[in-house]
This record gives structure tokens, C-alpha cells and sequence, in this order.
């Protein structure tokens, strides 16, 4: 972000300005303090988890019992597999959500058609009703029809935090298209499939990527879904890590760092990636930036 | 919904293919294929099909569960009758329902104001565009992309009262509790704070920017104050910007569920039992389906209420920045 240029009269060195710096630099102590030391507890040998101290012998140790069967022996959460739990379910959740939101949302963002507020309406709600809602009997039907503790099961579940997050965004991108690209192709000969494979996705693509890895981030960090309808077999980070708090006798403060800190990650790096469509993401593009 | 058929927002491909100096280069290439008036018609039904079927999909066990809020549903009584309103009864007549919506409706308000004030105030002063504010500016939404289940671990390791790190930098001894019964709410809201800030900051700080230049440069030949340039012209004009992040904040927090089951599962007592943790233990930990979704059918009222009062005000603030009502 570059300097913003200065008002008539307004001076870039002031009193205030230094009080606006101050402020800024209280405010991110206290943002990133957690992250930092949680980074630092997950390098702490056994011997050190239980001191407050900032000097000590760092170690990697923890990362590789975490994801070791050793880890699985200690603390009996099995983290890797919840690992590949968690990237099967959110990688398989983002396709479906892809494959079946871009279509409804060029419908939506191109035509309105009889029934297409209803349909946006309908997806936005699901963003906003409490998830226990359709959770409670949706743990009583999978337990019924056999999707109860499957992968196939999640990815159908979370459906209700990515097709959302896909359609409204993806409909934003779609409107801020000017039709006459698509025109000028049709005037080419082109079919109006090939208009919208050719011509209007691949204009979209910052769109679909933001859509995409924002879904693939919200499925990842949901904790309900994965807490309720599945047990072992299903299971995520999000409720692996639970686990590490909960064992009875020993405590393993460090290895749960760890955990915190390799179940943070992928959400961090794929956020950094995509933050200048974040805020239009984030708000179902009612926010542009 | 306003239009009987199907308005595409173009003329038909077919005619403008023909039309205008164009033919001649067009008669070269291959004519498109006539597709009939139909099947042109039927082109949005067909490419929201699918997201109709999931629709339909969430929306069935939406429907159960507003069933089940009707029988008396549970593990230990597997035959469910029909019990009218009784379910409703016996929980708007039991005082910890009303201690949860109380719980709930004062997290949702306190945590929202404080995100909304400190979110604003970040946004503004990152905006003044400082050399150090630009660097730590990119660092703003990390709290926001952790799950808030792991910021929940987080912080539970860090309010531990013998070896938690905050007792130790703020010197209050191993006997501070956190998460006691009077100090676990604002622990909370602390957390949901640390968590959520950074989501209205940034949506306000994308609409401080997208802000017109020239209204502030009249204000400062006008020598106008700080304060009065803030009050008369920055709020107003971010005044929807502020209420998309409220909408959103207000909503979640009502629903809010991750980071509290994480710090305290509604305890010590039901000190944070909010209506989602009150609905959880009731139809998953004793499996009284029909008891939980009863909590939740009330929960959804009270959100659904709040939304359309605020997305009418939406309505109103973005009408009223775009200059056309004053």
C-alpha cells in the first residue's frame, strides 16, 4: 500500500502521527503476542513447557512427536491422520462447491431470472443460521443412512460453509463483467458455452482462486460439523486438537502448540496469498477493495 | 422474481449476430447454431440446478429439525409422538433458557461494540498510512484466519493460572483464574476480541479507502477539526461499511459456539452458557433431539429478527451515502 497522499495543511510528522504509531504498535503486540508465544511454547523441550521465560533451548522436537506415532502413543490423538482427514474434506468440499456454485452463479450474476434473489437469499441465510440447526438432525439421518464418521458425509455437510462463500462472490466477480466481452464472442460465432469457458471464466480467475481458497479456509477452520457427525474415521485437526487438552494425568503443553501451530498454518499461508481479495471475500462482496 | 420469464440482459445472440457492418466478416466464419427460444430461456434454470438440489439438500434437515422441535424426540425414545407446543412450554417457561438468551444477547452486544469501536479506530489510524502502519498492515488478519477452536487452545494454555504466561507478565500470582465464574465471560470476550477485530478493521480500512478525496480536501481549506471533519464526514460516509462488519460480527456472535466450548463448555456453572452450548448439550450430550432443536428453532427467530432489522437499516445508510435521501 503506498503512501496516501497528504490533505492540504496535514503534516506527516506530528504529535498525533507519533500517538496513531504508538496506538498501532499496542494494538499488534497484543494481536500477534498470542501466535508468537504459542510459536515459541511449541519449541520448548518437555523439561521447559511449564516455564513463562522467553530463554531457552529451542528445539523441533515436538513437531516430529506430533506427527509420529509417538505422539499418537502420549497423547492417543492421531494428528497426522487427522491432517489428511482435514485436507481430504476441505480439498473435496471446495470442488463440489465449484463445480455446482460457478454455474448458479453466472445464472445469477448474468440473468435474473424468476427465482434467483430467492436463490441468493436462501445461500446468504445458510451463512447466517446457527449450524446446530441442521447439525442436530443431520446427526440423526447419518447415523440412520450410514454417512455418519464418513468423508463423503463432511463434504456434503460442509457444503453449507463453501457454497455460500463460492456463489455470493463468484456472483460479484460475474456482475463486475462487462456483458459486451461476451457479446463480442457470440458476434465471433462462438456458442454461448464456449463464450463463458473461453471468454467470462478465465476473466474471473483472481475471483475463483479468492472464492476457492477463502471456502477451502473456512472448511478447514470449522469445528462443529467435524465435533458432531463423525467420530474416528472422519475426524479433523479442529477436533484433534481438543484432544491434547483434555488428557487426563500428564500434560503435554508443548505438543499441543505444536498442534495449534501446524493446524494454523495452512489457513495463514493461504490468506497471505489471496489478501487483496480478502475483504471482498470476506463480506460476500459487499465490499470491494 | 420481478419478471415473469426470463430476461437475458443482452439481445438475443442470435439476432445481434446478424446485425450491423459486421455480417460480412460473420458470413465467414461458421454461422452459430440456431438455439431454439426455449432452450435459451431455460439456460439459468438449468445452470442453478444443482445448487438448487444442495439447497434443497440443507434445507431438509432444516425442515426435520423444525419437526422434531414438535415431538419428543430423543436416544431413549426412539417412537416420537406428536407433542404440540410442550417442548416450547417447558423451555420458555425454564429460567436457564432465559439465563442463556441473556448470556447470549450480552456476548453478542459487548463483544460486537467493542470489535466495531476498536476495528474503526484501527482502521482510521492505519489509514494515516505511517511507514510502520503499512509494514504491520499486511500482519492485521492473522488472528482471523486461525480456526477459532485452535485460537480457543491458545488462549486456554495462556490463562492458565500456574504456568499460563499471562499471570506471569501482568504479576498476578498463580491464584488469578481466567476463566472463574465471574471472569470467564469477559476472558471470552476477550478472545472473540483478539479473534475478530481485524475483520471489521479491514472492511472499514477497504472503505476509508475507496472514500472520494475531495470532501476531505474541502473540510481541510476549510480548517475544519479533526473531530468535526470526523463526526460530519468521515462516519457518515463509512457508515455502511460499518454496518456490513456489524451484520456480520452481531450474527456470528449470536450463534457463537468454538471458542467458548474450547475455554469453558458454558461453565463454570452456566456462567457462558449461550443458547448454541445450551442446544449442543442438550440434544448431543443427552440426546434429547427434540429439546435442542426447540433451542435452536428459538435461537434462529431471534437471529433471523435482529438480520432483517439491520439489513433494512443497511439498506437505508447505503441509500443515504449514496446521496440520494439526506
Amino acid at each position: 500500500m503506498p503512501a496516501r497522499e497528504l490533505l492540504p495543511g496535514e503534516r506527516r510528522f506530528t504529535a498525533s502521527a507519533l500517538f496513531a504509531d504508538l496506538a498501532i504498535i499496542v494494538w499488534f503486540v497484543f494481536s500477534l503476542f498470542p501466535i508468537i508465544w504459542m510459536l515459541l511454547l511449541s519449541l520448548k523441550s518437555s523439561a521447559e513447557q511449564t516455564s513463562t521465560y522467553f530463554r531457552f533451548s529451542p528445539t523441533l522436537e515436538n513437531y516430529a512427536i506430533v506427527l509420529s506415532n509417538r505422539g499418537t502413543e502420549l497423547t492417543s490423538v492421531d494428528y497426522k491422520a487427522a491432517l489428511i482427514t482435514s485436507v481430504i474434506n476441505c480439498v473435496g468440499a471446495v470442488v463440489v462447491s465449484l463445480i455446482i456454485g460457478i454455474p448458479a452463479a453466472y445464472a445469477a450474476g448474468r440473468w435474473r431470472f424468476k427465482g434467483s434473489d430467492g436463490l441468493m437469499f436462501q445461500m446468504l441465510s445458510f451463512r447466517f443460521a446457527p449450524e446446530l440447526m441442521v447439525v442436530v438432525p443431520l446427526f440423526v439421518i447419518y447415523n440412520q443412512i450410514g454417512l455418519f464418521d464418513t468423508k463423503v458425509g463432511m463434504i456434503w455437510v460442509l457444503q453449507l460453509v463453501t457454497m455460500p462463500l463460492v456463489v455470493w462472490i463468484l456472483r460479484s466477480y460475474f456482475q463486475d463483467l462487462p456483458e459486451d466481452l461476451e457479446q463480442a464472442a457470440l458476434l465471433d460465432g462462438y456458442t454461448r458455452r464456449r463464450a463463458f469457458l473461453m471468454v467470462a471464466l478465465p476473466l474471473v480467475r483472481p475471483g475463483i482462486a479468492a472464492a476457492a481458497l477463502l471456502a477451502f479456509i473456512f472448511a478447514w477452520n470449522n469445528y462443529v460439523f467435524p465435533l458432531i457427525l463423525s467420530d474416528t474415521a472422519a475426524s479433523t485437526i479442529t477436533v484433534a486438537i481438543t484432544k491434547f487438552l483434555g488428557g487426563g494425568g500428564q500434560a503435554y503443553y508443548n505438543l499441543t502448540a505444536a498442534a495449534a501451530i501446524i493446524g494454523a498454518l495452512p489457513p495463514l499461508v493461504l490468506a497471505l496469498s489471496i489478501q487483496r481479495y480478502l475483504v471482498r471475500g470476506l463480506s460476500f462482496g459487499a465490499v470491494k477493495s | 422474481m420481478t419478471t415473469s420469464k426470463t430476461t437475458p440482459t443482452s439481445q438475443g445472440e442470435v439476432d445481434s449476430a446478424a446485425a450491423g457492418g459486421s455480417s460480412a466478416a460473420a458470413s465467414k466464419r461458421p454461422a452459430p447454431k440456431q438455439v431454439p427460444g426455449w432452450r435459451r430461456a431455460m439456460r439459468p434454470y438449468l445452470l442453478a440446478v444443482p445448487a438448487v438440489v444442495i439447497i434443497i439438500g440443507i434445507l431438509y434437515p432444516f425442515a426435520i429439525g423444525a419437526i422434531y422441535s414438535f415431538l419428543n424426540y430423543g436416544a431413549v425414545n426412539p417412537n416420537p409422538r406428536f407433542v404440540g407446543l410442550r417442548n416450547y412450554a417447558s423451555i420458555l417457561s425454564d429460567s436457564t433458557f432465559w439465563q442463556s438468551v441473556g448470556t447470549t444477547l450480552a456476548y453478542a452486544l459487548v463483544a460486537t461494540a467493542v470489535e466495531t469501536v476498536l476495528g474503526v479506530a484501527i482502521a482510521l489510524l492505519l489509514n494515516r498510512s505511517s511507514l510502520i502502519g503499512r509494514t504491520l498492515e499486511r500482519l492485521l488478519i492473522l488472528p482471523l484466519m486461525i480456526a477459532p477452536v485452535i485460537a480457543g487452545v491458545i488462549w486456554k494454555l495462556m490463562f492458565n493460572p500456574q504456568w499460563g504466561v499471562l499471570n506471569h507478565i501482568f504479576g498476578l500470582g498463580s491464584t488469578f483464574d481466567w476463566l472463574s465464574k465471574e471472569n470467564a465471560f469477559f476472558s471470552i470476550v476477550l478472545v472473540d476480541v483478539w479473534i475478530f477485530t481485524p475483520f471489521v478493521a479491514i472492511l472499514v480500512l477497504a472503505g476509508v479507502r475507496s472514500l472520494p478525496r475531495e470532501p476531505f480536501e474541502a473540510s481541510a481549506v476549510d480548517g475544519a477539526g479533526w473531530f468535526y471533519t470526523f463526526r460530519r464526514l468521515t462516519l457518515p460516509m463509512m457508515w455502511p461499511y460499518i454496518l456490513v462488519a456489524v451484520i456480520f460480527r452481531l450474527m456470528d456472535n449470536l450463534k457463537i459456539f468454538d471458542a467458548i466450548y474450547v475455554l469453558t463448555a458454558g461453565g463454570p456453572g452456566i456462567a457462558t452458557q449461550t443458547l448454541q452450548i445450551n442446544a449442543f448439550q442438550d440434544s448431543i450430550i443427552r440426546l434429547d433431539y427434540s429439546r435442542g432443536s426447540t433451542y435452536m428453532f428459538l435461537l434462529w427467530i431471534i437471529v433471523f429478527v435482529i438480520a432483517r432489522y439491520l439489513v433494512k437499516l443497511l439498506g437505508r445508510a447505503q441509500a443515504r451515502a449514496a446521496g440520494s435521501e439526506v
